[in-house]
């Protein structure tokens, strides 16, 4: 059982590492594409709704394969080590979900939120980096915690493109030492302790941005 | 009347049928105290909001210390709906103060006054932040500097928002029903500070006020507003000790009796 461990621990350092790198390139897409689709620019929003629609709307598993097998050959030509191919695909499939999360946050920000920057005269770049996008943050945290968690289970299936990630690892040590029980279930307390370490991090976030803050009150 | 700061020249303002500005003619001297009354619904929100650049008008011209707000000159010498950086060359002489205090929730009361200063008009922190010491000291909260507006009282909030505003250096200031939100025991705090803005400052304000005690003190000036246009102007004791039209009395008699 001791040797088990420091096997899986490997592989749950490169589930860690995939779910880092894979959550904030879903959080910057979704903001990109959350404005894109908000834009009043017509080849904008078509170019953020095409990107929302065809990541959400197609298997995770399928896109791994296709930026791992096909992507590679031409006419494409683009090669990438399985572990940028596991970022980016979790990354830009997790952010797709995460856009529509993030146009709800940034329109429940009060009108009078962007009164008030006209008022003081506030180019809207500063107004939405200042003004809009702490406050839509703030909402969109905990449909985002579900949606990370979501990100980090679903780094299993990078097993699939070679990566040896936790999930890779549980069935690699099972075949050869058919301790079934005990490696699943050392699995399984793996991905939840990781789990809680992201609704934690992600709670202590909330309280942090909502320094001060009412919620729903006069704004 | 010398050189009008504020000018509206025949400006007409419709949502679908409903017309809200109806050919709307208005000048306002520099460091003129003007306040707005009137029933619901008759505009007068909607001409601060004009003049805030919150609204588009569809016809007419709005003029800031003689320069076209809404409009801009075109080559030709033709006047052209104005670009996005004409209104907010022309927008920076205005401030206002809105009913719902508007104040930024992420930031506490210093951060919301230092803002637009630092980011707009390019300030540095140091300077900006003693000038909002200063404004919020004017304004009574001095002792508040680090609050958050979650943690300050409407009336305190309300007198934020009016540092805020200021901080912005503007030539007129606009106040939109600032004492409609307020605790009616709050409400003289605020009206204390536009007070003492008026008799330190040759600011030019437009009140929009349900306050009518206050407007016959304070004003120069009352327009009492009715479908979209000025029915009656005058001095306060004119408009209020000695309305001509009907509509004026009407509405007069009917808010003495409320109160």
């Amino acid at each position: 059982m001791t040797d088990l461990f420091p096997l899986l621990l490997q592989g749950a350092w490169v589930t860690v590492q995939v779910t880092f790198w894979g959550s904030l390139l879903a959080i910057v897409s979704a903001v990109i594409a959350a404005l894109g689709r908000l834009s009043p620019i017509g080849p904008l929003r078509w170019l953020a709704i095409t990107y929302i629609e065809i990541f959400r709307g197609t298997s995770l598993l399928v896109q791994l394969f296709w930026l791992y097998f096909v992507l590679p050959m031409p006419p494409f030509n683009v090669e990438m080590s399985a572990f940028t191919v596991a970022i980016v695909g979790l990354g830009l499939h997790i952010g797709a979900y995460g856009a529509e999360v993030m146009r709800g946050a940034i329109r429940s920000v009060a009108k009078g939120q962007y009164e008030a920057c006209t008022a003081l005269n506030m180019h809207p770049s500063k107004r939405f980096l200042r003004i809009i996008l702490p406050q839509a943050l703030l909402a969109a945290i905990p449909p985002g915690t579900n949606l990370l968690i979501e990100l980090l289970k679903n780094t299993s299936l990078v097993s699939l493109i070679t990566l040896s990630d936790l999930a890779f690892r549980a069935r690699q040590l099972d075949q050869a030492t058919f301790m079934t029980l005990e490696i699943f279930a050392l699995a399984l307390v793996l991905y939840f302790f990781m789990a809680q370490v992201i609704n934690l991090g992600m709670r202590l976030l909330e309280k942090r941005l909502s320094r001060g803050r009412m919620r729903g009150g006069l704004q | 009347m010398p050189q009008p700061i504020v000018r509206f020249t025949d400006v007409t303002k419709r949502y679908g049928n409903l017309t809200v500005l109806n050919k709307l003619n208005l000048d306002v001297a520099p460091g003129e105290k003007v306040a707005i009354i009137g029933p619901s619904g008759s505009g007068k929100s909607t001409l601060l909001r004009a003049l805030m650049t919150l609204e588009s008008i569809d016809e007419g011209v709005i003029c800031v210390d003689d320069e076209p707000l809404t409009h801009m000159p075109a080559r030709d010498g033709r006047l052209v709906p104005a670009s996005a950086s004409h209104q907010r060359k022309v927008r920076g002489k205005i401030g206002m103060v809105f009913q719902s205090f508007n104040l930024f929730p992420h930031m506490c009361a210093l951060q919301n006054v230092i803002e637009a200063p630092m980011q707009v008009l390019g300030m540095g922190r140091k300077e900006a932040t003693e000038r909002a010491e200063d404004l919020l000291a004017m304004v009574g909260l001095g002792e508040k500097l680090r609050h958050f507006p979650s943690q300050l009282s409407g009336g305190q909030q309300q007198r934020v928002a009016i540092a805020r505003a200021l901080a912005m250096r503007p030539k007129v200031m606009l106040f939109d029903e600032v004492t409609s939100a307020l605790d009616p025991e709050l409400c003289g705090e605020v009206l204390n500070v536009i007070r003492r803005l008026g008799s330190e400052h040759n600011l030019t304000m437009l009140m929009v006020t349900h306050q009518m005690g206050f407007a016959r003190e304070f004003a120069d000036r009352v327009c009492f507003f009715h479908q979209g246009c000025i029915h009656e102007q005058g001095t306060p004791d004119q408009l209020f000790g000695n309305p001509q039209q009907e509509r004026t009395k009407a509405f007069l008699s009917a808010v003495n009796e409320a109160n």
